[in-house]
């Protein structure tokens, strides 16, 4: 039973917070080994037992449906046994510390934890006190690497490689986790990408002198071969950064009348949920372009390569 | 590794190949829901010959695919490096065929072990059958295979190797001396 070994740079970290926590070849391999991953969603029993014995605990401190969905039928697919933690009914009303809560659950022997929190950074404040392994499921408005990976995986199959392909992102790039942890990822893998968003919702450092910017959606989906459309964050949005939703859509939504400067097999997509009518019209979310609910599909095959990679013997 | 001596050229391969593929064409009693499954990674282009020879034989197609079952290893909480996985490719429906695996050597039989459970989730298959190029014996598990190239005795400090054109450009059986460390 021999083989090469499955990362192709063996320094791999032991948790994943950021996208910078794996090097371009790392990211290639669990792209690559994604796509084994995947065959096995479409089998009739889709199940392996590659994970049988290990335990993994999801965190989730901020409410999250698709996220905390899709790592959780990760896990059950690989045959690992899962423990669930929510922040509203947990002894963190009674004051606990978030120190003390991860303590009592590394007492509990769990491999991997799962965490999302509203907080950026607290990720790596719960890997100095475990000895299992972190993956971030979001954190704040820092990072959401899984996110990250399953966008480019989604892109490195449909074209075969992300190296060189024009990626126009729109939406709220201020509030967005996703975007920062696309962008780091996009840019470890060569794709050229372009931003279109009011100056408002621009935060100064995402400015990269690699990053396009225009207010000009026509420029910005001209020759795009995929257009991604970030959700406009309401619940955030309280201090009035754009005037008025109508406003916003007429001059930064994505329309349909826009995908003809596009590629002519640009490929739409969207992290969910979506805003129909705001950032994205529901005629481009519904359109033959639109890849958003294949993004799912690959957000499990992703999850469970990451988990392959990142659980420790 | 000190390599001790070759046991078999490209010409008695594709002997016990073709020898096999007849065997399996006989014991099936033709090409009826047949299926050759070659396992990952030298068992794919043994697999291929064996699949070629017997639709060339009887004139009719045969289902054919290729198995990984890297994710069903029992050791791989041992292993200090996790193998690459690769895709298990079946195009068609398992429940009635009947499946020969394919593979290089049969050793302890843990390969054999983990590609039955794959093959089980797949579905149902009638029956599955066995077919290695080289039997050395040293069995960890009650698996025996239904066609064998040749049975070679070995010691447990050896290794055979089997070089394929598909994966090392060349074809033939090594046997080689594990040196200690």
């Amino acid at each position: 039973m021999g083989g090469m070994d499955c990362r192709e740079n063996k320094e791999m970290r032991k948790h994943l917070i950021t996208l910078d926590d794996l090097s371009k070849e790392q990211i290639i391999s669990i792209l690559e080994q994604g796509k084994a991953f995947k065959e096995i969603l479409s089998r009739p029993i889709k199940k392996i037992p590659t994970l049988r014995g290990k335990t993994i605990g999801l965190l989730f401190f901020e409410p999250s449906t698709r996220t905390k969905l899709s790592f959780e039928l990760a896990a059950k697919r690989m045959s690992a046994d899962i423990v669930n933690f929510s922040a509203s009914t947990s002894s963190l009303k009674k004051n606990e510390s978030i120190k003390d809560t991860v303590m009592t659950l590394d007492a509990m022997k769990i491999d991997i934890y799962v965490v999302r929190h509203p907080s950026p950074g607290v990720p790596y404040i719960i890997a100095d006190h475990i000895k299992g392994s972190v993956i971030n499921a979001g954190d704040g408005a820092h990072s959401h690497p899984t996110q990250a990976i399953l966008d480019l995986y989604t892109m490195w199959e449909r074209f075969g490689s992300i190296k060189g392909l024009n990626v126009t992102i729109v939406g709220d790039v201020k509030y967005s986790r996703v975007v920062r942890s696309d962008i780091s990822g996009l840019l470890k893998m060569g794709a050229n990408i372009t931003l279109c968003t009011p100056k408002t919702l621009l935060p100064r450092y995402v400015i990269d002198a690699r990053v396009r910017h225009t207010f000009d959606m026509k420029k910005a989906v001209k020759d795009a071969d995929v257009i991604m459309g970030l959700r406009m964050q309401k619940e955030r949005q309280d201090s009035g950064i754009i005037p008025d939703e109508v406003e916003y859509n007429h001059f930064f939504g994505l329309k349909s009348h826009l995908l003809e400067h596009a590629s002519k097999d640009v490929m739409i997509m969207h992290p969910g949920p979506i805003n129909r009518g705001i950032e994205i019209d529901g005629e481009v979310a519904d359109s033959k372009y639109s890849v958003i609910n294949e993004q799912v599909t690959n957000g499990l095959a992703t999850r469970m390569s990451i988990f392959y990679h990142f659980v420790e013997n | 590794m000190k390599i001790k001596s070759k046991i078999m050229e490209k010409v008695d391969i594709f002997r016990s190949l073709k020898r096999i593929s007849h065997e399996i064409i006989e014991k099936n009693k033709g090409t009826e829901n047949l299926a050759i499954l070659g396992i990952r990674r030298r068992g794919v282009p043994l697999g291929e010959i064996i699949h070629k020879e017997i639709e060339a034989e009887e004139k009719k197609k045969v289902a054919s695919g290729i198995l990984d079952i890297t994710l069903y290893r029992d050791d791989l909480s041992t292993l200090a490096d996790k193998p690459k996985v690769n895709s298990t490719e079946i195009d068609w429906n398992v429940n009635d065929m009947n499946i020969v695996l394919v593979d290089d050597v049969l050793y302890t039989g843990r390969t054999i072990r983990a590609a039955l459970d794959e093959i089980m989730d797949y579905g149902r298959p009638r029956s599955i059958q066995v077919a290695v190029l080289i039997d050395r014996g040293h069995r960890e598990l009650p698996i025996m295979a239904d066609y064998v190239g040749k049975i070679i005795p070995t010691k447990s400090n050896e290794v055979i190797e089997v070089k394929t054109d598909e994966t090392d450009g060349e074809w033939a059986v090594w046997i080689a001396e594990k040196t200690k460390k």
